[in-house]
């Protein structure tokens, strides 16, 4: 395909995915270092101990870079949806508005707000009213993942509407069915412990970074001890929760899992493929399998090692007979390597996590400079999988943008010409890069920096180091 | 067409007030942001200007999300055919949005010159942009775009079916400047009430000369909506003459009481786009090709069931979000100057000699919502 024969769909679905993958790169990151500067904050509250205060402006300081690209970057979201996406916008408004309303409403004015107090609160507000803030604005990001996630599992799998056959658009019949739907709760909370590994892996990287040239030691180290237990136990939960967010998915969009490992024909006891080659083409080709585990996909899918997967090809004729004439099976090489990507990652993250507290636990953090080498590294893996998970869920859930109801190419603008979203695609990725260049030198300027003095008494007055 | 019913229009009066929420508040951002560059004469003034808006520029940001949020629940047809219809307007918008609101958090974060010139770039143009560009977006959307009903996937909507360059007429660009330099006068008196010393009169110079300009722009835009109305809506020319008058109050009182003067400038603000919407109503859209091809909230609306579950929330929500930005607006009440500024290493030595006028915590809501100098 010629890229100037793009029509103004695939730039659409291009401008999407560099916008939300973009964005996507900050939240987990703003809420993993909100969650643990509140804790460091916290930390510093009742034992008044200065390393704490200043671990708490330090994370605080790279928590507010994060935080302010995401901000930037979350207005073109909801934009985005009336811009490129109208017909979608029209299909889905009854239903998918409200949580994005209750999203600003709920999480947005409450983040905003205590975040400006708690960046110039110090020594203004009372030391438990200042703390108090930022546990809000940890919250608050928190609660804005769940009505986004709420919003996007109904895409995945929607609940509590009704198909308006006059109208031709779907209608909100229960909100409390699209809030607790099933499929959101295990969504937000795979996400949010993806969220507390991004932070903490973060968190540790620098610290080791620091640890290795001897340097703030006690800051440093502090902060990785609070940091690698939850990476742990973050790292595990979010394997375990991952396993049981795939039976769903299994039983919801058999699909996408059924393109996650190429599996094309319906079996029984299906082996995990670790790695695949060939042309990922249904009907009749397929993969050539090198190496697999016994039975392993058919546990990880179903939660039983001996029952039925559903082949692509299978599933493909299941659907044309319900949907009609078409071709209902996403790309399967993205689908394959994507959730490849993510799990490995994620396995990596839990061994990590689990070494850490081990050498935690013996206090050999410090005299392991191999260790500390591989956090370094380590701190990258928590976004490697944050996007392949992405790419995964999304890529997988085509042709569909609403599974079952709506395609993706029928919610698009029509009335947008391609050369508009051309200069859009390209005026948002030129900025998007322009800025990841900037924060990302600040960022790691500011890490590399390492926390600031603090003075006797300083911390009573009003302190602005976080400000402008 | 059907009438618009009590849920539609508790919601087209929600969004307007959560659209002038914005406009007022985010307004004395944008003027500050413009002024930031013309009358900051180093960096401490311009550190000094920042903190005066600091804590509260990305609160008052929200109410637009908030706004767009609120529209695409209470009314998709309205928001699809809005934003796809204002597409590479609404880009510009955004980008400046983006430049502007990394630049606030980027500007103090290195200590160089060329970094904090480019940021003060990014900050002064992300801040006229948008001034500019609601207006001619507002003036737009109540005198009509060319708008009709275009089939796709097997339904008919209404869809915007001009180019970028529709959107500029006389009289949208007329609304574009004249809410720039209302924008504009709002932000000097805003710098003239929460600073002090140099700065203070420097903003007073620029105030007592903006405002009149503000009014004068105001007025003729006024004018000219009440003129092209078919027929004369009282609501409408009653919030017009409300807006003017604040407007000029704001003029009269710029140079001895910018308390009041501000003040003026924020009913005026809330009035002026209070009679655009009476304007406007009952459609969400007007057509410039035929009046059968309005969109009315009617059409435009969401289930009464998602209005209902919407209010609820509405309800419960907004007066707390109300709660808790009026005391910010307490907490940061102080006048700042540009002393104490110099030393970048403990700024806002300044502010903490005023830390006394605060009473430690401020643990008192709702005391006052105005950023009253104290």
């Amino acid at each position: 395909m010629s890229s100037i024969a793009m029509t103004s769909l695939d730039l659409a679905r291009w401008q999407f995915g560099i916008t939300t993958l973009y964005h996507f790169i900050f939240v987990p990151l703003t809420i993993g270092l909100a969650f643990f500067t509140a804790w460091y904050q916290t930390r510093w509250y009742r034992t008044k101990d200065e390393k704490w205060l200043r671990a708490t402006r330090f994370w605080g300081k790279l928590m507010l870079i994060s935080f302010a690209l995401g901000v930037a970057t979350g207005i073109v979201q909801e934009f985005q949806f009336g811009m490129n996406w109208s017909e979608y916008s029209r299909f889905v408004g009854d239903i998918f508005g409200a949580p994005l309303a209750m999203e600003g409403l709920a999480a947005f004015f409450v983040e905003s707000t205590f975040l400006g107090l708690w960046i110039f609160g110090w020594g203004r507000l009372s030391p438990k009213v200042h703390l108090i803030t930022m546990w809000l604005v940890s919250a608050s990001t928190i609660l804005s993942a769940y009505f986004i996630l709420a919003a996007n599992s109904w895409m995945q799998h929607p609940v509590g509407y009704e198909l308006n056959e006059a109208t031709g658009k779907v209608e909100l019949t229960s909100i409390w069915a699209v809030l607790t739907n099933n499929t959101a709760l295990y969504a937000m909370t795979h996400t949010m412990l993806a969220a507390l590994l991004t932070g903490g892996m973060v968190i540790a990287g620098i610290s080791a970074w620091h640890l290795l040239r001897k340097n703030e030691v006690s800051v440093f180290h502090s902060s990785m001890r609070i940091a690698l237990p939850t990476l742990a136990v973050a790292g595990l939960l979010t394997l375990v929760v991952g396993h049981f967010n795939g039976v769903l998915m299994t039983e919801q969009q058999p699909m996408k899992m059924a393109a996650a490992d190429a599996v094309f024909e319906t079996e029984s006891g299906v082996g995990l493929s670790l790695f695949a080659t060939g042309d990922f083409e249904g009907n009749p080709g397929s993969t050539n399998r090198n190496i697999q585990m016994p039975n392993a996909l058919s546990f990880i899918m179903t939660g039983k090692p001996d029952s039925e997967v559903k082949g692509i090809n299978n599933l493909n004729a299941e659907y044309q007979e319900k949907f009609g004439p078409g071709e209902y099976a996403p790309i399967v090489w993205i689908s394959y390597w994507s959730w490849r990507i993510m799990l490995g990652c994620g396995f990596l993250l839990a061994l990590f996590g689990l070494i850490g507290w081990w050498l935690n636990r013996k206090d050999k953090l410090t005299t392991s400079p191999r260790f500390l080498k591989i956090s370094m590294w380590a701190a990258s893996l928590p976004f490697i999988a944050s996007a392949a998970g992405w790419i995964f869920t999304e890529m997988g859930r085509q042709p569909w943008v609403v599974f079952g109801l709506l395609e993706t190419e029928n919610g698009v603008s029509p009335t947008v010409s391609a050369g508009e979203v051309w200069i859009t695609l390209v005026g948002f990725t030129a900025l998007y890069g322009v800025l990841a260049i900037i924060a990302g030198r600040l960022f790691f300027k500011t890490a590399g920096k390492g926390p600031a003095e603090v003075e006797e008494g300083d911390a009573d007055k009003p302190y602005l180091g976080l400000a402008y | 067409m059907e009438d618009t019913t009590t849920l539609q229009f508790i919601w087209f009066v929600l969004i307007s007030v959560l659209w002038i929420g914005y406009l007022i508040l985010e307004g004395f951002d944008f003027g500050v942001g413009i002024l930031f560059k013309l009358i900051g004469g180093d960096k401490e003034e311009r550190r000094a200007i920042l903190h005066t808006i600091g804590p509260v520029w990305d609160g008052n940001e929200v109410w637009l999300l908030v706004a767009g949020g609120a529209t695409f629940a209470a009314f998709p047809e309205w928001y699809a055919t809005l934003f796809s219809g204002f597409y590479l307007a609404l880009f510009v918008i955004l980008l400046a949005l983006i430049v502007r609101n990394v630049g606030f958090e980027m500007w103090g974060k290195r200590d160089s010159d060329a970094w904090r010139t480019g940021w003060e770039w990014c900050i002064a143009l992300g801040s006229l942009l948008p001034a500019l560009l609601w207006g001619v977006a507002w003036a737009n959307i109540i005198s009509g775009i060319p708008m009709e009903p275009v089939a796709t996937n097997g339904r008919e909507s209404l869809e915007y079916v001009g180019n970028f360059f529709d959107l500029l007429s006389v009289y949208t660009l007329l609304g574009g400047v004249a809410s720039l330099a209302i924008f504009f006068a709002h932000g000097a008196l805003f710098l003239e009430m929460r600073t002090e010393g140099e700065l203070r009169e420097k903003a007073k110079a620029v105030a007592v000369k903006a405002t009149p300009v503000a009014a004068l722009l105001g007025a003729v835009f006024m004018a000219w909506t009440l003129i092209r109305q078919d027929s004369l809506e009282i609501l409408s020319l009653i919030s017009a003459v409300v807006a003017v008058g604040g407007f000029i109050v704001a003029a009269v009182s710029a140079k001895s009481n910018p308390v009041r003067a501000f003040i003026g400038t924020a009913a005026g603000i809330a009035f002026y786009f209070i009679a655009q919407f009476i304007d406007l109503f009952p459609n969400a859209l007007v057509s410039s090709i035929s009046p059968d091809f309005n969109m009315s909230l009617n059409m435009a609306s969401s289930t009464d069931y998602t209005l209902t579950v919407m209010t609820v929330v509405a309800v419960l929500l907004v007066p707390v979000v109300l709660a808790y930005q009026a005391w910010t607006y307490w907490v940061f009440r102080h006048r700042v100057s540009a002393e104490g500024f110099g030393d970048v290493k403990s700024p806002l030595d300044l502010l903490d000699q005023k830390k006394e006028a605060a009473g430690g915590s401020g643990s008192n809501p709702g005391a006052g919502g105005e950023p009253a100098g104290s």
